[in-house]
């Protein structure tokens, strides 16, 4: 088990930096600049600036400096905004899209998984076709289509939420003042969710399926256990298995996610920075943002193939 | 003698029908399975019609992609002056959008498919037949890729390499072709060991043959399947693109485009998000739905 965790954590740190490089080289050597849009400032103003952010040495050795940036802790000063470093910026878009996308992804798997399982119970009923319907919904009506719509009724007719702030407010709000704060949290999260919802409520079928059709299921119910132990003690243990590894790239399509889900609700997180960023060329902004969603994917990948050796006695043995 | 007869006459049935049950092959079993599923065939003509109508819906109307009614700035959907979708916020004919938008996310659905299934196919089925220390490097590789939110890295290619339509059939396609590698070389090592393949080993034919004559139309079952799969995926990637103003660029539009512009009115016009979003979601069902039937048709183990 820990031979196991030491290769995958040898296989972590190389792909995070080549990921660093990657990014770095693609947008580095792009045709155009950071300062291509102020096109009316002097030569000589563009080359102070240039040199400012070491845009002028050759590129290699902007790569070594910033990777000793890098291996301090440190990303440098953004382009566009020019008076915060990058480091305050994800400081403020970090912890926005923390909230959003860990309650997503809790909230998508328990509900996911609860639908899945009284699919795969009910096979071929009508809750079964229901529960599939939704699901397939779910997967065909994208975030974008699905948090427009849920605005305008929820935010615009209905006023129960509040819409593109951060700031506590709807009838909801007023309603319960004890969970305000989380009012304007809802409607991303809820758009973020849907979709993993349905991935995940299929894949917690077909798995649940197939192990309620294996002999051991049969031994636990001829035995006489309650039906209600056998699918929760026998059959979700290894039902689940196909969810607990489907959560690294859940992880990275919530990341993902994000980005289109905080521009629609203007919300001012880490996604909707690093889109900015890359249209406005603010290269140490993007670069930063890359790197710690990559450091957030390959650990949540870690967690989960470290989770998966824990609960399949097949991987462990293997090890 | 009578009995022997019958007998022999019902001996007869039974050769008979073993001879018929013999001289069907695989895919005739498999397309006869696919007919019988009605979602399956149902989401082949919805999507066939649609594709009909991407083709000669814009021809069908009055106007062009280019005409802008003055006289007609964002009307709801009317059967009175042919504007049947309505207009945009410029007086654009919703109609033609939507069909000349069809036009593009349907093929930026298929091209990048091709473009990721054969990176796939050819990436995999070499990995599964070389095996061993390449083999295992090199899906390797496609653990690390598989880590990453790969549509950052399409975002970062299409802002710093200009955002024309060809890039982006580019970028989705070299960002999705993970898993098509993946499957393809589970098939690939199980095809491997197969008899045939020695055979054609022995009688001397050059890897590169096998690979292409012997190995890959015996893995390409579960690709077809994951096939229909991905060009709905690769339709949405391109529409979140789009949506963020990095896809499709203007005068060409797609789904992506109309549903982000509809999205800013919606207010004021909900029509400009419903009826692109509504065929987008119904081109999704439809895929899913075929691809659902595929595995079902194709997958050996429910039968």
């Amino acid at each position: 088990m820990l031979s196991f965790a030491l290769k995958r954590l040898a296989i972590a740190a190389p792909t995070l930096f080549i990921i660093v490089s990657l990014s770095f080289f693609l947008m580095h050597t792009a045709p155009g600049g950071p300062f291509d849009a102020e096109a009316n400032l002097e030569p000589q103003i563009i080359a102070n600036l240039k040199a400012a952010y070491d845009l002028d040495k050759p590129l290699f050795q902007q790569y070594l400096i910033y990777l000793g940036k890098v291996a301090q802790g440190e990303f440098g000063p953004s382009i566009r905004y020019q008076d915060r470093s990058v480091t305050q910026l994800i400081a403020t878009g970090l912890p926005v899209s923390l909230r959003i996308g860990l309650s997503a992804i809790f909230i998508a798997a328990m509900i996911g998984i609860s639908l899945g399982i009284t699919a795969a119970l009910n096979q071929n009923k009508t809750t079964d076709y229901v529960v599939m319907g939704v699901a397939m919904t779910g997967i065909a009506v994208p975030s974008f289509v699905l948090a427009p719509l849920m605005t305008l009724i929820f935010g615009v007719i209905l006023k129960l939420l509040p819409i593109a702030t951060l700031e506590p407010g709807g009838s909801l709000a007023r309603t319960f003042p004890a969970i305000a704060p989380l009012t304007p949290y809802i409607l991303p999260i809820i758009a973020l969710a849907i979709p993993q919802v349905a991935i995940i409520s299929r894949l917690t079928r077909g798995a649940m399926i197939e192990v309620l059709r294996q002999n051991y299921i049969r031994t636990a119910r001829a035995k006489g256990l309650a039906e209600r132990r056998v699918v929760w003690r026998h059959a979700l243990q290894a039902g689940l298995l196909p969810v607990v590894s489907y959560l690294g790239p859940a992880i990275a399509g919530i990341v993902t996610g994000a980005v289109v889900v905080e521009t629609i609700f203007q919300l001012p997180g880490m996604g909707r920075f690093f889109v900015q960023g890359a249209i406005n060329r603010d290269y140490p902004l993007v670069l930063g943002i890359v790197i710690i969603f990559a450091t957030a994917v390959i650990a949540m990948n870690l967690i989960v193939d470290l989770l998966y050796g824990v609960l399949d006695p097949k991987v462990k043995a293997g090890d | 003698m009578a009995l022997f007869q019958s007998q022999s006459d019902a001996q007869l049935k039974l050769m008979d029908a073993a001879v018929r049950m013999r001289g069907r092959s695989l895919w005739q079993d498999a397309l006869e399975r696919f007919r019988r599923n009605t979602a399956a065939m149902g989401g082949v003509i919805v999507l066939c019609l649609i594709a009909l109508m991407s083709m000669i819906g814009p021809l069908i109307s009055p106007y062009t992609l280019e005409d802008l009614s003055w006289e007609a700035i964002g009307i709801a959907p009317t059967m009175t002056n042919s504007h049947w979708f309505g207009t945009d916020d410029t007086g654009r004919d919703l109609w033609v959008l939507t069909w000349m938008g069809a036009r593009v996310s349907l093929t930026i659905g298929v091209m990048t498919t091709i473009v990721a299934m054969s990176i796939g196919v050819i990436y995999g089925a070499t990995a599964g037949y070389a095996g061993g220390r390449t083999g295992n490097a090199m899906m390797r590789f496609v653990d690390v890729l598989y880590a990453l939110p790969l549509l950052f890295f399409i975002i970062i290619l299409v802002t710093v390499f200009g955002r024309n339509i060809y890039l982006v059939f580019l970028a989705i396609g070299c960002v999705e072709w993970l898993t098509m590698a993946r499957i393809v070389r589970g098939q690939t090592l199980s095809v491997k060991r197969k008899d045939y393949i020695e055979a054609a080993l022995a009688s001397g034919v050059r890897t590169g043959t096998i690979i292409r004559r012997h190995v890959i139309p015996n893995v390409i079952g579960p690709v077809i399947v994951y096939v229909t799969l991905l060009v709905p995926t690769n339709i949405l990637v391109e529409s979140y693109l789009s949506f963020l103003g990095l896809g499709v660029q203007e005068p060409l539009t797609s789904w992506g485009v109309l549903i982000s512009r509809g999205a800013n009115s919606l207010e004021t016009a909900p029509w400009l998000l419903l009826i692109p979003a509504t065929f987008l979601a119904i081109t999704m069902f439809c895929f899913n739905f075929i691809g659902d039937g595929l595995r079902d048709a194709l997958d050996p183990k429910d039968r």
